[in-house]
Protein backbone atom coordinates (compact mmCIF):
# COMPACT_ATOMS: atom_id res chain seq x y z
CA UNK A 1 0.00 0.00 0.00
CA UNK A 2 2.81 2.58 0.67
CA UNK A 3 5.11 1.41 -2.04
CA UNK A 4 2.14 2.19 -4.36
CA UNK A 5 1.40 5.22 -2.73
CA UNK A 6 4.69 6.47 -3.15
CA UNK A 7 4.96 5.10 -6.48
CA UNK A 8 1.40 7.31 -7.03
CA UNK A 9 2.64 10.07 -6.00
CA UNK A 10 6.17 10.42 -8.06
CA UNK A 11 3.72 9.81 -10.91
CA UNK A 12 1.69 13.07 -9.91
CA UNK A 13 4.83 14.89 -9.47
CA UNK A 14 6.07 13.69 -12.79
CA UNK A 15 2.74 15.00 -14.24
CA UNK A 16 2.80 18.35 -12.26
CA UNK A 17 6.53 19.36 -13.40
CA UNK A 18 4.72 18.18 -17.26
CA UNK A 19 1.50 20.73 -16.76
CA UNK A 20 3.20 23.13 -14.67
CA UNK A 21 5.86 23.45 -18.24
CA UNK A 22 2.60 23.75 -20.05
CA UNK A 23 0.91 26.31 -17.71
CA UNK A 24 3.85 28.74 -18.92
CA UNK A 25 0.83 30.17 -20.87
CA UNK A 26 -1.61 30.19 -18.70
CA UNK A 27 -3.20 33.95 -17.60
CA UNK A 28 -2.32 34.10 -14.19
CA UNK A 29 -3.45 36.85 -11.64
CA UNK A 30 -2.15 37.86 -7.82
CA UNK A 31 -4.35 37.82 -4.92
CA UNK A 32 -2.90 39.35 -1.66
CA UNK A 33 -4.23 38.74 2.07
CA UNK A 34 -2.78 41.81 3.97
CA UNK A 35 -4.69 43.31 7.36
CA UNK A 36 -7.45 40.01 6.62
CA UNK A 37 -8.56 41.86 2.94
CA UNK A 38 -7.91 40.48 -0.29
CA UNK A 39 -6.08 43.43 -2.65
CA UNK A 40 -7.52 43.28 -5.21
CA UNK A 41 -11.24 42.62 -3.38
CA UNK A 42 -12.48 42.22 -7.17
CA UNK A 43 -10.45 40.23 -9.66
CA UNK A 44 -11.44 40.20 -13.10
CA UNK A 45 -10.41 36.98 -15.37
CA UNK A 46 -12.08 35.97 -18.84
CA UNK A 47 -14.68 33.27 -19.17
CA UNK A 48 -13.98 29.84 -20.31
CA UNK A 49 -10.12 30.61 -19.94
CA UNK A 50 -8.14 27.98 -17.41
CA UNK A 51 -6.00 30.69 -15.12
CA UNK A 52 -4.10 30.60 -12.14
CA UNK A 53 -4.02 32.41 -9.15
CA UNK A 54 -1.02 33.07 -6.83
CA UNK A 55 -2.56 34.01 -3.68
CA UNK A 56 0.36 35.40 -1.18
CA UNK A 57 -0.49 35.92 2.67
CA UNK A 58 1.15 38.89 4.48
CA UNK A 59 -1.07 38.03 7.62
CA UNK A 60 1.00 37.09 10.66
CA UNK A 61 -1.60 34.08 10.77
CA UNK A 62 -2.30 31.17 8.20
CA UNK A 63 -5.14 31.57 5.96
CA UNK A 64 -6.91 29.41 4.05
CA UNK A 65 -8.22 30.34 0.42
CA UNK A 66 -11.72 28.55 -0.32
CA UNK A 67 -14.58 29.39 -2.71
CA UNK A 68 -17.80 27.24 -2.52
CA UNK A 69 -18.58 28.84 -5.91
CA UNK A 70 -16.09 27.53 -7.17
CA UNK A 71 -14.64 24.74 -5.33
CA UNK A 72 -11.32 25.48 -4.42
CA UNK A 73 -10.22 25.37 -1.19
CA UNK A 74 -5.97 25.83 -0.23
CA UNK A 75 -4.25 26.57 3.39
CA UNK A 76 -1.63 29.92 3.02
CA UNK A 77 0.93 29.83 5.75
CA UNK A 78 2.12 33.76 7.08
CA UNK A 79 4.52 34.90 4.28
CA UNK A 80 3.79 32.32 1.45
CA UNK A 81 2.44 32.17 -1.56
CA UNK A 82 0.58 29.14 -3.08
CA UNK A 83 -0.81 28.51 -6.66
CA UNK A 84 -4.23 27.64 -7.20
CA UNK A 85 -5.68 26.53 -10.72
CA UNK A 86 -9.08 27.96 -11.55
CA UNK A 87 -11.52 27.34 -14.38
CA UNK A 88 -12.39 27.27 -17.01
CA UNK A 89 -15.61 29.32 -15.45
CA UNK A 90 -18.62 30.48 -17.29
CA UNK A 91 -19.29 33.90 -17.11
CA UNK A 92 -20.85 34.92 -13.55
CA UNK A 93 -19.56 36.41 -10.05
CA UNK A 94 -18.21 33.77 -7.52
CA UNK A 95 -17.41 34.60 -3.83
CA UNK A 96 -14.20 33.55 -2.43
CA UNK A 97 -13.18 34.00 1.13
CA UNK A 98 -10.45 33.35 4.12
CA UNK A 99 -12.24 30.39 5.83
CA UNK A 100 -10.29 31.05 8.66
CA UNK A 101 -11.44 34.75 8.82
CA UNK A 102 -14.94 34.33 7.70
CA UNK A 103 -14.78 38.37 7.47
CA UNK A 104 -12.42 38.26 4.48
CA UNK A 105 -13.87 37.92 1.54
CA UNK A 106 -13.24 38.43 -2.63
CA UNK A 107 -15.35 38.31 -5.81
CA UNK A 108 -14.18 36.77 -8.73
CA UNK A 109 -16.11 38.77 -11.74
CA UNK A 110 -15.99 36.37 -14.93
CA UNK A 111 -16.83 37.96 -17.99
CA UNK B 1 -15.79 33.40 20.03
CA UNK B 2 -18.70 32.25 17.73
CA UNK B 3 -16.44 32.30 14.58
CA UNK B 4 -14.17 29.90 16.96
CA UNK B 5 -16.99 27.99 17.94
CA UNK B 6 -18.59 27.52 14.06
CA UNK B 7 -15.18 26.68 12.45
CA UNK B 8 -13.86 23.76 15.04
CA UNK B 9 -17.90 22.90 14.34
CA UNK B 10 -17.59 22.50 10.78
CA UNK B 11 -14.30 20.75 10.75
CA UNK B 12 -15.71 18.68 13.88
CA UNK B 13 -18.78 18.00 12.02
CA UNK B 14 -16.72 16.16 8.90
CA UNK B 15 -15.07 14.22 10.65
CA UNK B 16 -17.74 13.09 13.23
CA UNK B 17 -19.88 12.10 10.38
CA UNK B 18 -17.38 9.39 9.14
CA UNK B 19 -16.79 8.24 12.51
CA UNK B 20 -20.31 7.73 12.73
CA UNK B 21 -20.86 5.51 9.90
CA UNK B 22 -17.66 3.85 11.04
CA UNK B 23 -18.81 3.35 14.40
CA UNK B 24 -22.22 2.20 13.18
CA UNK B 25 -20.85 -0.35 10.53
CA UNK B 26 -18.45 -2.04 13.28
CA UNK B 27 -21.71 -2.61 15.83
CA UNK B 28 -21.04 -5.48 17.52
CA UNK B 29 -17.27 -6.38 16.32
CA UNK B 30 -15.39 -6.70 19.94
CA UNK B 31 -13.08 -4.04 21.35
CA UNK B 32 -14.40 -1.73 18.59
CA UNK B 33 -14.27 1.16 21.05
CA UNK B 34 -10.78 1.08 21.61
CA UNK B 35 -10.10 0.60 17.36
CA UNK B 36 -12.33 3.71 17.03
CA UNK B 37 -10.61 5.69 20.22
CA UNK B 38 -7.54 4.82 18.65
CA UNK B 39 -7.91 5.74 15.41
CA UNK B 40 -8.87 9.31 16.97
CA UNK B 41 -6.13 9.79 18.67
CA UNK B 42 -3.92 8.50 15.83
CA UNK B 43 -5.76 11.11 13.88
CA UNK B 44 -5.59 14.08 16.87
CA UNK B 45 -1.32 13.34 16.88
CA UNK B 46 -1.25 12.86 12.83
CA UNK B 47 -3.64 16.48 12.69
CA UNK B 48 -0.97 18.28 14.82
CA UNK B 49 2.43 16.70 12.89
CA UNK B 50 0.87 17.68 9.85
CA UNK B 51 -0.12 21.14 10.54
CA UNK B 52 3.43 21.54 12.03
CA UNK B 53 4.82 20.42 8.76
CA UNK B 54 2.29 22.78 6.69
CA UNK B 55 5.13 24.80 4.97
CA UNK B 56 7.15 21.79 3.99
CA UNK B 57 3.57 20.00 2.36
CA UNK B 58 2.69 23.45 0.74
CA UNK B 59 5.82 24.07 -1.02
CA UNK B 60 6.78 20.27 -2.07
CA UNK B 61 6.25 19.14 -5.36
CA UNK B 62 6.69 22.61 -6.94
CA UNK B 63 3.97 24.16 -5.21
CA UNK B 64 0.91 21.17 -5.01
CA UNK B 65 1.97 19.44 -2.06
CA UNK B 66 -0.99 20.23 -0.70
CA UNK B 67 -3.20 19.13 -3.31
CA UNK B 68 -1.50 15.83 -3.59
CA UNK B 69 -1.01 15.00 0.20
CA UNK B 70 -5.02 15.61 0.28
CA UNK B 71 -5.92 13.57 -2.36
CA UNK B 72 -3.55 10.95 -1.52
CA UNK B 73 -4.91 10.58 2.25
CA UNK B 74 -8.52 10.72 0.94
CA UNK B 75 -8.00 7.97 -1.60
CA UNK B 76 -5.91 5.84 0.96
CA UNK B 77 -9.04 6.31 3.04
CA UNK B 78 -11.01 4.80 -0.51
CA UNK B 79 -8.97 2.30 -0.67
CA UNK B 80 -9.73 0.96 2.66
CA UNK B 81 -13.16 1.56 2.77
CA UNK B 82 -13.15 -0.59 -0.10
CA UNK B 83 -11.76 -3.53 0.93
CA UNK B 84 -13.85 -2.97 4.30
CA UNK B 85 -17.19 -3.41 2.40
CA UNK B 86 -15.89 -6.56 0.30
CA UNK B 87 -14.67 -8.53 3.15
CA UNK B 88 -17.82 -7.42 4.77
CA UNK B 89 -19.93 -8.32 2.48
CA UNK B 90 -19.06 -11.87 3.35
CA UNK B 91 -19.46 -11.76 7.16
CA UNK B 92 -21.97 -9.10 7.54
CA UNK B 93 -24.80 -12.00 7.58
CA UNK B 94 -22.61 -14.33 9.98
CA UNK B 95 -22.22 -11.33 12.70
CA UNK B 96 -26.34 -10.38 11.92
CA UNK B 97 -26.96 -14.29 12.88
CA UNK B 98 -24.37 -14.88 15.71
CA UNK B 99 -24.52 -10.79 17.40
CA UNK B 100 -25.41 -11.99 20.73
CA UNK B 101 -21.85 -13.83 20.86
CA UNK B 102 -18.12 -13.02 19.84
CA UNK B 103 -17.37 -14.82 16.58
CA UNK B 104 -14.05 -16.21 15.86
CA UNK B 105 -15.11 -14.63 12.03
CA UNK B 106 -15.14 -11.09 13.28
CA UNK B 107 -12.12 -11.80 15.23
CA UNK B 108 -10.41 -12.90 11.94
CA UNK B 109 -11.58 -10.26 10.46
CA UNK B 110 -9.80 -7.49 12.58
CA UNK B 111 -7.69 -7.11 9.94
CA UNK B 112 -10.26 -4.79 8.38
CA UNK B 113 -11.81 -3.42 11.57
CA UNK B 114 -7.91 -1.84 11.38
CA UNK B 115 -8.18 -0.86 8.10
CA UNK B 116 -11.37 1.24 9.37
CA UNK B 117 -9.37 2.61 12.35
CA UNK B 118 -6.90 4.23 9.65
CA UNK B 119 -10.10 5.76 7.81
CA UNK B 120 -10.84 7.08 11.28
CA UNK B 121 -7.61 8.58 11.84
CA UNK B 122 -7.47 9.70 7.95
CA UNK B 123 -10.57 11.68 8.57
CA UNK B 124 -9.19 12.87 12.17
CA UNK B 125 -6.23 13.90 10.81
CA UNK B 126 -7.43 15.87 7.67
CA UNK B 127 -10.08 17.84 9.34
CA UNK B 128 -7.86 18.22 12.43
CA UNK B 129 -5.20 19.89 10.69
CA UNK B 130 -6.75 22.46 9.42
CA UNK B 131 -8.36 23.10 13.76
CA UNK B 132 -4.92 23.02 14.57
CA UNK B 133 -3.68 25.89 12.24
CA UNK B 134 -6.98 27.82 12.47
CA UNK B 135 -6.48 28.02 16.54
CA UNK B 136 -2.89 28.45 16.06
CA UNK B 137 -3.64 31.85 14.01
CA UNK B 138 -6.37 32.59 16.54
CA UNK B 139 -3.65 32.19 19.51
CA UNK B 140 -0.82 34.16 17.78
CA UNK B 141 -3.28 37.06 16.54
CA UNK B 142 -4.84 37.77 20.48
CA UNK B 143 -7.78 36.02 20.19
CA UNK B 144 -9.24 36.47 24.15
CA UNK B 145 -8.83 33.49 26.12
CA UNK B 146 -12.69 33.46 26.66
CA UNK B 147 -13.36 33.23 23.10
CA UNK B 148 -10.88 30.31 23.11
CA UNK B 149 -11.75 28.55 26.17
CA UNK B 150 -15.12 28.72 25.58
CA UNK B 151 -15.43 28.45 21.33
CA UNK B 152 -13.21 25.43 21.32
CA UNK B 153 -15.69 23.20 23.65
CA UNK B 154 -18.58 25.09 22.19
CA UNK B 155 -18.05 23.80 18.53
CA UNK B 156 -15.91 20.26 19.30
CA UNK B 157 -18.95 19.62 21.60
CA UNK B 158 -21.43 20.27 18.76
CA UNK B 159 -19.63 18.17 16.20
CA UNK B 160 -19.89 15.52 18.45
CA UNK B 161 -23.50 15.73 18.95
CA UNK B 162 -24.45 15.81 15.45
CA UNK B 163 -22.55 12.41 15.32
CA UNK B 164 -24.06 11.37 18.07
CA UNK B 165 -27.68 12.25 17.09
CA UNK B 166 -26.42 10.59 13.27
CA UNK B 167 -25.18 6.66 15.12
CA UNK B 168 -28.38 6.61 17.23
CA UNK B 169 -30.75 7.56 14.29
CA UNK B 170 -29.14 4.78 12.63
CA UNK B 171 -29.72 2.17 15.36
CA UNK B 172 -33.38 2.68 14.48
CA UNK B 173 -32.90 0.62 11.11
CA UNK B 174 -33.78 -2.88 11.90
CA UNK B 175 -30.88 -5.36 12.09
CA UNK B 176 -31.81 -7.17 8.71
CA UNK B 177 -30.63 -4.29 7.08
CA UNK B 178 -28.51 -2.57 9.39
CA UNK B 179 -25.20 -4.53 8.19
CA UNK B 180 -26.31 -3.95 4.52
CA UNK B 181 -27.72 -0.09 4.99
CA UNK B 182 -24.12 1.12 6.94
CA UNK B 183 -22.42 -1.21 4.16
CA UNK B 184 -24.09 1.04 1.10
CA UNK B 185 -23.25 4.29 3.49
CA UNK B 186 -19.91 3.56 3.80
CA UNK B 187 -19.54 2.92 -0.45
CA UNK B 188 -21.11 6.11 -1.13
CA UNK B 189 -18.65 7.80 1.39
CA UNK B 190 -16.09 6.08 -0.49
CA UNK B 191 -17.73 7.47 -3.93
CA UNK B 192 -17.76 11.06 -2.32
CA UNK B 193 -13.77 10.97 -0.89
CA UNK B 194 -12.79 9.90 -4.25
CA UNK B 195 -14.62 12.68 -5.80
CA UNK B 196 -13.36 15.43 -3.83
CA UNK B 197 -9.70 13.50 -4.36
CA UNK B 198 -10.49 14.30 -7.82
CA UNK B 199 -11.57 17.53 -7.14
CA UNK B 200 -8.21 18.47 -4.92
CA UNK B 201 -6.06 16.74 -8.55
CA UNK B 202 -7.99 19.64 -10.87
CA UNK B 203 -7.11 22.36 -8.56
CA UNK B 204 -3.54 20.93 -8.66
CA UNK B 205 -3.82 20.67 -12.62
CA UNK B 206 -2.65 17.37 -12.57
CA UNK B 207 -5.95 16.13 -14.03
CA UNK B 208 -8.33 17.56 -16.18
CA UNK B 209 -11.98 19.04 -14.85
CA UNK B 210 -13.77 17.38 -18.33
CA UNK B 211 -16.60 19.71 -17.23
CA UNK B 212 -15.49 22.43 -15.09
CA UNK B 213 -19.37 22.81 -13.60
CA UNK B 214 -21.26 19.90 -14.91
CA UNK B 215 -24.43 21.38 -13.41
CA UNK B 216 -25.31 24.17 -10.74
CA UNK B 217 -28.05 23.20 -8.13
CA UNK B 218 -26.58 25.84 -5.70
CA UNK B 219 -29.99 27.25 -5.34
CA UNK B 220 -31.26 24.03 -4.33
CA UNK B 221 -28.55 23.55 -1.69
CA UNK B 222 -25.77 25.47 -1.17
CA UNK B 223 -22.16 23.43 -0.32
CA UNK B 224 -21.69 26.46 1.64
CA UNK B 225 -24.09 25.66 4.14
CA UNK B 226 -24.03 23.81 6.67
CA UNK B 227 -26.42 20.83 5.05
CA UNK B 228 -24.86 21.19 2.31
CA UNK B 229 -21.56 20.28 3.75
CA UNK B 230 -22.92 17.39 6.03
CA UNK B 231 -24.32 16.05 2.75
CA UNK B 232 -21.22 16.81 1.08
CA UNK B 233 -19.31 14.45 3.50
CA UNK B 234 -21.59 11.76 3.15
CA UNK B 235 -22.17 11.16 -0.36
CA UNK B 236 -20.04 13.70 -2.05
CA UNK B 237 -22.28 15.92 -2.94
CA UNK B 238 -20.98 19.08 -4.85
CA UNK B 239 -23.50 22.05 -6.30
CA UNK B 240 -21.20 22.58 -9.25
CA UNK B 241 -19.38 19.23 -9.72
CA UNK B 242 -16.53 19.05 -12.12
CA UNK B 243 -17.15 16.39 -14.85
CA UNK B 244 -14.01 13.91 -13.53
CA UNK B 245 -15.60 14.14 -10.44
CA UNK B 246 -18.59 12.72 -11.38
CA UNK B 247 -16.29 10.36 -12.83
CA UNK B 248 -14.52 8.86 -9.73
CA UNK B 249 -17.56 8.94 -7.87
CA UNK B 250 -19.31 6.69 -10.28
CA UNK B 251 -16.34 4.00 -11.17
CA UNK B 252 -15.64 3.91 -7.18
CA UNK B 253 -19.00 3.47 -6.49
CA UNK B 254 -19.50 1.04 -9.45
CA UNK B 255 -16.26 -1.21 -8.55
CA UNK B 256 -17.07 -1.31 -4.88
CA UNK B 257 -20.86 -2.32 -5.32
CA UNK B 258 -19.57 -4.75 -7.79
CA UNK B 259 -17.03 -6.23 -5.40
CA UNK B 260 -20.13 -6.16 -2.87
CA UNK B 261 -22.10 -8.00 -5.14
CA UNK B 262 -19.31 -10.69 -6.22
CA UNK B 263 -18.21 -11.58 -2.84
CA UNK B 264 -21.69 -12.09 -1.20
CA UNK B 265 -22.76 -14.14 -4.44
CA UNK B 266 -19.50 -16.45 -3.79
CA UNK B 267 -20.43 -16.86 -0.42
CA UNK B 268 -23.93 -17.56 -1.03
CA UNK B 269 -22.79 -20.47 -3.72
CA UNK B 270 -19.99 -22.35 -1.97
CA UNK B 271 -21.94 -22.26 2.29
CA UNK B 272 -20.89 -25.66 3.11
CA UNK B 273 -16.73 -24.91 2.02
CA UNK B 274 -17.16 -21.71 4.55
CA UNK B 275 -17.69 -23.89 7.21
CA UNK B 276 -15.37 -26.82 6.19
CA UNK B 277 -12.92 -23.77 6.43
CA UNK B 278 -13.98 -22.28 9.27
CA UNK B 279 -13.90 -25.33 11.19
CA UNK B 280 -10.18 -25.92 10.00
CA UNK B 281 -9.61 -22.63 11.53
CA UNK B 282 -11.02 -23.56 14.62
CA UNK B 283 -9.33 -26.68 14.56
CA UNK B 284 -6.09 -25.25 14.13
CA UNK B 285 -6.29 -22.36 16.68
CA UNK B 286 -7.19 -24.81 19.31
CA UNK B 287 -4.03 -26.54 18.85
Amino acid sequence: MRRLILSMIVVLAGAGAATSALAGAMPEYKLVLQDHKFAPATLKVPANTKFRVLVTNRNAVPSEFESSDFNREKIVLPDSTVTVFIGPLAKGTYKFFDDFHQATTGVLVVE
Amino acid sequence: MLGIALLVFREVLEAALIVTIVAAATRGVPRRAAFIGGGIALGVAGAIIVAVCMGFIEGSLGGIGQEVFDAAVLLAAVGMLGWHVTWMSSHGKEMVQQMHRVTDSVKAGSSSIALLLAVVALAVLREGSEIVLFLYGMAAGGAGKLGFFSGVPLGLAGGIAVGFGLYFGLLRIPIRYFFSATNWMLVVLAAGLASSAAGFLIQANLLPAWGNQLWDTSWLLANGSLVGQAVHILTGYEARPAGMQLVFWVVTFVVLAAGMGVISRRVRVKPSSRHVSEGTAAVTRGT
